[in-house]
């Protein structure tokens, strides 16, 4: 072909309004990315405050020292062998204060002093050296190594939430308490431990002696009630719904009351369970028990719902499949059609429990927000859950307190990211293309 | 219709209602034992609703009604007394989009005869999965992977294990809707060819948009038009001399 024969022209090019469409994705891209970072700050904000007031909270200002187990002190009469009571009753906080008092050269008739070196431990002591006596009733008459807490106070001011500079009278410590503080910590018997008792410890009215023991056992305990009825009844009904009525009124009826459940306020619920299960039933206030039925009512439509969803899910060839070759429906719904949906099952239970973890106000309304002591031995014993346990701590007034609450609201997050992940990863790993 | 051969099934007066309206309008239609009966006809003239029919697949779509009668071997299948799993037992099915079981591929032939407990022992069972695969013509290109998932196959092998496991029950009676609809030529030849080894020892049905592939494995033919039966002969007979106008002008592809 000669150059000339064909006629090259480029064609008009169009005007199909390309640049107006580009800048419309740029605009709707900022609009998404502000959105995101306005999000991203206050979740910053909030994980920084809990984070920054809370992590001191794992950590606890200990005292080791060699304390001399005074008979005289602690068994004056020497009555103990047949009067085993003067063990329970005696003055164990005065051995400790001694064994202080001596170590920082406190002479013995400045009572003074020796009052403010008492006010330096916990009077959890008192416990901690009974049972220790109790058990080793060989140690009374000789010198023990023990470790045990600073008061909330020293412990406050040796983390340096307290301002140490001010003056004296308006702080709750001390300048000669301030110097033995530094003097015990530069040889090193006063120091920082990790606070098992963060984990361990009841309810008490020092900050110091208390921790999320019985929060634990009790969310525990609710949890399992949560996972062991909503999970088989939610189920249930979610396949019979799905999979075997046909559309009518009553399943209409059904599925709108159960979306209206799912948004029914859980202070509502909390009502409910005390009319029904506590003075109904007669079951027992501040029960893990009380709380965990309360939770799975409330658990139950999430689980319902999100059953269903997955159920949906599943493609329609699959059950065409099972039908076509002489499955019985419930074969073809047992043997493939749950099977498929078990991920996504598995997600929305996750995420139903996840949010009866964090759930308070119904827990409130039961009496779970209780002084306990004791840790729960079965469901049916007084219990308190995390999230109230929060909300109980968030109204102590003291500076230990308030490291205990976001301690305990840092505790709760890792339960729920822990659980969130768990969801994701379930999905991913069991996500199914067909 | 040759008088020396057997009705396998027959359809007298089938009408189908979804919700009301009335989609079949009283198909008459016999189908012969051991041949291969096409189904042809326009888009949404109801082919598949009548293959749906012989199987009782149209119970599981909600608002379906189907009345007249539909015999299988002088049995009516719509009576009371037909239990429909078993109905499916011996009336087969293979679907439009391959849908195997995302399981294996031994699993997903295993499934049927487990449930309606044809194996009596492993062997036994391994046996019936070997020989439904053999005669899907697919054993050859799985015997090295039978414990792969059925979905790693390719849409032709996936359409085959479907035979397969339709096969694996034992069925009297295999339906099957527009099984290449979805395949490329190679893969379509090859279940083509199949079909008719098939036919030596099952009666098919099989609904299909193709007038190539009717002629090539039908030797009866069955042409639908708006819910109605337009005629049915050899497909010899209506694919040379159709008695009707319409069908004429279906197969020349003036319509559809
Ligand atoms: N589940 C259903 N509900 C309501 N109408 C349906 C349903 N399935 C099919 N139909 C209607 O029935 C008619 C026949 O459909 P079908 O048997 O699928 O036609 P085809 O001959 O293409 O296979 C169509 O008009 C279709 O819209
Ligand atoms: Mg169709």
């Amino acid at each position: 072909m000669r150059k000339g024969d064909v006629c090259h022209t480029t064609p008009m090019r169009r005007d199909i309004g390309l640049r107006q469409r580009y800048r419309a994705e740029m605009r709707f891209r900022a609009y998404g990315i502000t959105a995101i970072s306005i999000g991203m700050f206050f979740l910053g904000v909030l994980l920084w405050s809990v984070f920054s007031k809370g992590y001191s909270a794992f950590w606890q200002t200990s005292l080791t020292l060699n304390i001399r187990f005074d008979a005289a002190i602690i068994d004056p009469k020497n009555i103990r062998d047949h009067d085993s009571q003067v063990l329970f009753t005696a003055n164990y906080p005065l051995l400790v204060r001694n064994a202080l008092a001596e170590k920082l050269g406190v002479p013995s008739d400045d009572h003074l002093a020796l009052h403010e070196v008492s006010h330096m431990f916990s009077s959890s002591v008192r416990v901690q050296l009974r049972d220790l006596v109790l058990g080793h009733p060989q140690l009374i008459g000789g010198i023990q190594k023990v470790t045990f807490l600073a008061s909330a106070d020293i412990d406050s001011a040796f983390k340096k939430q307290i301002n140490l500079a001010g003056s004296e009278t308006r702080r709750k410590i001390s300048n000669r308490q301030i110097e033995w503080m530094h003097r015990l910590s530069a040889d090193g018997s006063l120091h920082r431990a990790f606070n098992t008792g963060l984990f361990t410890l009841t309810a008490s009215n020092r900050p110091e002696t208390s921790g999320l023991g019985v929060a634990l056992v009790g969310s525990l305990y609710m949890m399992l009630i949560v996972l062991v009825l909503s999970l088989p009844i939610g189920v249930a009904a979610a396949v019979y719904l799905e999979e075997y009525t046909h559309k009518n009124r009553f399943t209409d009826l059904v599925e709108v009351n159960i979306n209206n459940l799912a948004s029914v306020p859980s202070i509502v619920f909390g009502l409910l369970g005390l009319a029904v299960f506590v003075n109904f039933f007669g079951l027992p206030r501040s029960t893990s028990i009380v709380g965990g039925l309360v939770l799975t009512l409330m658990t139950l439509p999430t689980i319902i719902i999100a059953t269903r969803s997955a159920l949906r899910a599943v493609p329609p060839s699959i059950r065409s499949a099972a039908l076509g070759i002489g499955a019985s429906k419930t074969q073809t719904v047992f043997h493939h059609v749950l099977p498929l949906a078990v991920p996504g099952i598995m997600t929305g239970t996750i995420i139903g429990l996840a949010h009866a973890l964090g759930e308070t106000a119904p827990l409130l309304l039961i009496g779970m927000v209780a002084f306990v002591a004791n840790y729960p031995i079965t469901p049916m014993d007084p219990a308190t859950a995390l999230p109230v346990q929060i909300y109980m701590w968030a109204n102590e007034a003291e500076r230990a307190f308030v490291e205990r609450t976001s301690g305990a609201i840092i505790v709760l997050l890792v339960f729920l990211i822990l659980m969130n992940i768990a969801s994701i990863v379930l999905r991913r790993r069991f996500e199914r293309r067909w | 219709m040759n008088p020396r051969l057997k009705i396998k099934m027959c359809g007298s007066n089938v009408k189908v209602f979804y919700a009301q309206k009335e989609i079949l309008h009283g198909i008459h239609l016999d189908i012969p034992e051991n041949r291969v009966t096409a189904l042809i006809g326009p888009s949404g003239c109801g082919k598949s609703t009548f293959l749906r029919c012989l199987n009782r697949m149209n119970d599981t779509i909600e608002g379906a009604r189907v009345t007249g009668q539909i015999l299988l071997d002088e049995e009516d299948i719509y009576d009371p007394s037909v239990d429909v799993v078993e109905l499916r037992s011996r009336v087969g099915m293979v679907f439009q989009k391959p849908n195997p079981f995302p399981k294996s591929i031994y699993e997903n032939v295993a499934y049927g005869p487990r449930i309606h407990g044809l194996a009596k022992s492993r062997v036994d069972l391994d046996e019936i999965i070997e020989q439904s695969l053999l005669k899907a013509g697919l054993f050859h290109e799985v015997k090295d992977r039978l414990h792969d998932a059925g979905t790693s196959l390719s849409g032709g092998q996936q359409q085959r294990l479907c035979i397969a496991r339709a096969i694996a029950v034992r069925p009297e009676v295999i339906l099957m809707d527009e099984p290449c609809s979805a395949l490329d030529p190679i893969a379509t030849a090859r279940i083509e060819e199949l079909i008719d080894d098939l036919r030596r020892n099952y009666t098919i049905t099989i609904v299909t948009h193709s007038m190539q592939q009717a002629a090539r494995v039908s030797q009866f033919t069955a042409m639908f038009h708006m819910g109605n039966l337009v005629e049915v002969g050899t497909t010899k007979t209506i694919f040379t001399s159709p008695g009707e106008q319409r069908t004429q002008d279906y197969i020349t592809g003036r319509f559809g």
